[in-house]
């Protein structure tokens, strides 16, 4: 057994953070711990995965791998398990790692554990705890397959410095243009200065009281004064005021960040259940009585419209 | 072109969980179609009514009374229904299998399906039956075209939006977003109610995750609550933010 493996979430050289949370995280297992990247001229990143501890980076480095896509990955992986049989491979919880795993899973015909928040891998078996129903209940789940599958969610696990040996291994490159089947016309990124929202560690987000989108530029004022991701409740989303991809709750994204401002938001079930495991929590709501005081560490029972751009002007001293 | 949309029952987002026995209880929780998979039958009826589709099959793997998602999928406009029984404690894996073997009996040109359930938020069960049937796949999209055999659909990727072709037959999972589910007619209640609905059992599989247990996340306490003036209380709530959750001023 080859230890604990973490696939690298990447896209055109950039690393992201969850990368280097799942290495920390992976360390902690004792067992070998292996960066592996998949793309087109990637090799240069190995060191940046040894300064967190991976002990092997595994480089699969072909034109095949330069954007991400189902088919050829998942070919890639599958011979490199077979060939050096890890224990366990980690993804990251994302638009790509979701579904990466889950083909390859099922190629596999192995057990995955998806949006992993607590994680416990020792020889053949991993432990995990999810939040299900958007957080409102955790379930440990166990997954003896070889090899042991998970997604794990950004944010939760700590990014800690230590040097590993970060040898490089290049596997033989196992896909070929028949593997893929997916064609990618086109990706338009999303244009925003503002960070993602499941990354972010400040999340200031307007509902309701908004009122519509001048409520909403309020709200974005503080939340660029504060470096923060934007988010929004189902009732600022169905209104139109902001994108889907902005949505915090069941329907929408989970967000952990340290620091979670509700501006606004009454505090529905599913909408708590997409926030409430953030580390600090502040909410301006006009009703005494909004559901989101019980769970906000400072709560103000007052008009954001009054009190969002007093707190910018207050913060800006 | 014959479209088979998976949907499955799942309870109201806006449903509080209690545990009972160690389970997940269940007693006078109202039940939905899980609102991906609502957005998947929907955007299967739109394709019916453009003519991309001829027939609309709705299937669901799980107990009894996941027959009544059926029912309000028909109630929406889709044809006719299957039930799989199945053991509601299958994992992803099993579900997968059993609902691919339905569809490869079935042969429909696109299967759609919610990217992911509300409850279990595992997002694995469209992609793995792709897999199992050898079919391509697209996950998360926000629309969808048909054309020359193929499907092209627009995704809600991480940091912007993907525009990805695969041919058909196809796996294509759907976002929230991609269109606004239809609220059944009193004609297509009374309709639902004479459309053939046919009941198979599972095909065999073992769970490849167990559960363990179940619990509930530590309640989070409420804090101080403010009542002031505007300006007092924006000065307290800027000192909090500074001093207690130790955000960073940008400028």
């Amino acid at each position: 057994m080859a230890g604990t493996w973490v696939f690298v979430e990447q896209k055109d050289g950039n690393i992201r953070k969850v990368t280097f949370e799942m290495l920390s995280e992976a360390k902690k297992f004792g067992d070998e711990v292996s960066a592996v990247v998949f793309g087109k001229g990637v090799e240069a990143l190995a060191p940046e995965f040894a300064k967190y501890g991976a002990d092997k980076v595994y480089v699969a480095d072909d034109d095949i791998f330069g954007d991400y896509n189902t088919g050829a990955y998942v070919a890639q992986m599958a011979a490199m398990i077979a060939e050096y049989k890890p224990n366990a491979v980690m993804f990251a919880h994302t638009f790509n790692g979701r579904d990466f795993a889950s083909r390859l899973a099922q190629k596999l015909e192995a057990g995955l554990a998806t949006d992993v928040i607590k994680a416990e891998i020792s020889a053949g078996k991993g432990l995990f705890t999810r939040a299900i129903y958007a957080g409102k209940v955790l379930a440990k789940v166990e997954v003896t397959t070889d090899p042991v599958l998970a997604t794990i969610r950004a944010g939760v696990f700590e990014v800690v410095e230590g040097a590993g040996a970060g040898e490089v291994v290049k596997p033989a490159i196992a896909a070929t243009a028949a593997d893929v089947y997916q064609a990618i016309k086109d990706f338009v990124p999303t244009v925003s200065a503002r960070p993602e929202l499941t990354e972010a560690p400040v999340v200031v987000s307007g509902g309701r009281g908004c009122k519509g989108p001048d409520g909403i530029k309020i709200v974005e004022q503080l939340a660029d004064l504060l470096g923060a991701a934007l988010g929004g409740s189902r009732a600022s989303i169905d209104s139109g005021w902001l994108g889907h991809e902005l949505q915090v709750g069941q329907t929408g994204k989970v967000v952990n960040p340290n620091l979670y401002i509700a501006c606004g938001i009454s505090g529905a079930i599913q909408h708590l259940a997409g926030m409430s495991s953030s580390k600090f929590i502040a909410s301006i709501n006009t009703d005494p009585e909004a559901p989101i005081f019980n769970v906000s560490d400072f709560g103000v029972v007052g008009d954001l419209f009054k009190v969002v751009p007093l707190t910018v002007d207050e913060l800006k001293k | 072109m014959k479209v088979l949309v998976c949907v499955k029952q799942t309870f109201d987002t806006e449903a509080k969980i209690e545990l009972k026995d160690g389970k997940i209880a269940e007693a006078g929780i109202n039940l939905i179609i899980n609102p991906y998979d609502e957005v998947a039958v929907e955007g299967a009826i739109q394709l019916k009514e453009k003519k991309v589709a001829d027939e609309v099959v709705v299937v669901s793997a799980g107990a009894d009374k996941a027959m009544d998602a059926i029912r309000t999928a028909l109630a929406m406009g889709a044809d006719r229904g299957i039930l799989v029984k199945q053991d509601t404690a299958a994992d992803e894996y099993a579900r997968a299998v059993a609902l691919a073997a339905v569809i490869k009996e079935e042969n429909p040109e696109l299967v759609l399906a919610g990217h992911v359930a509300a409850d279990d938020g595992s997002s694995q069960v469209p992609t793995r039956i792709a897999e199992i049937l050898g079919y391509p796949h697209i996950n998360v999209i926000t629309s969808l075209d048909i054309a020359d055999g193929k499907v092209t659909c627009s995704s809600e990727a991480d940091g912007g939006t993907q525009v990805t072709e695969v041919s058909l037959p196809a796996v294509i999972s759907s976002q929230v977003s991609w269109n606004e589910p239809r609220y059944p007619s009193m004609k297509g209640i009374m309709q639902a109610k004479k459309k053939p609905v046919a009941t198979v059992d599972a095909a065999a599989a073992d769970n490849k995750i167990n559960i363990v247990e179940f619990s509930l996340p530590a309640a989070k306490q409420a804090g101080i609550k403010i009542e002031e003036d505007p300006d007092v209380a924006a000065a307290k709530l800027a000192d909090w933010i500074k001093n207690t959750a130790k955000a960073e001023i940008k400028n």
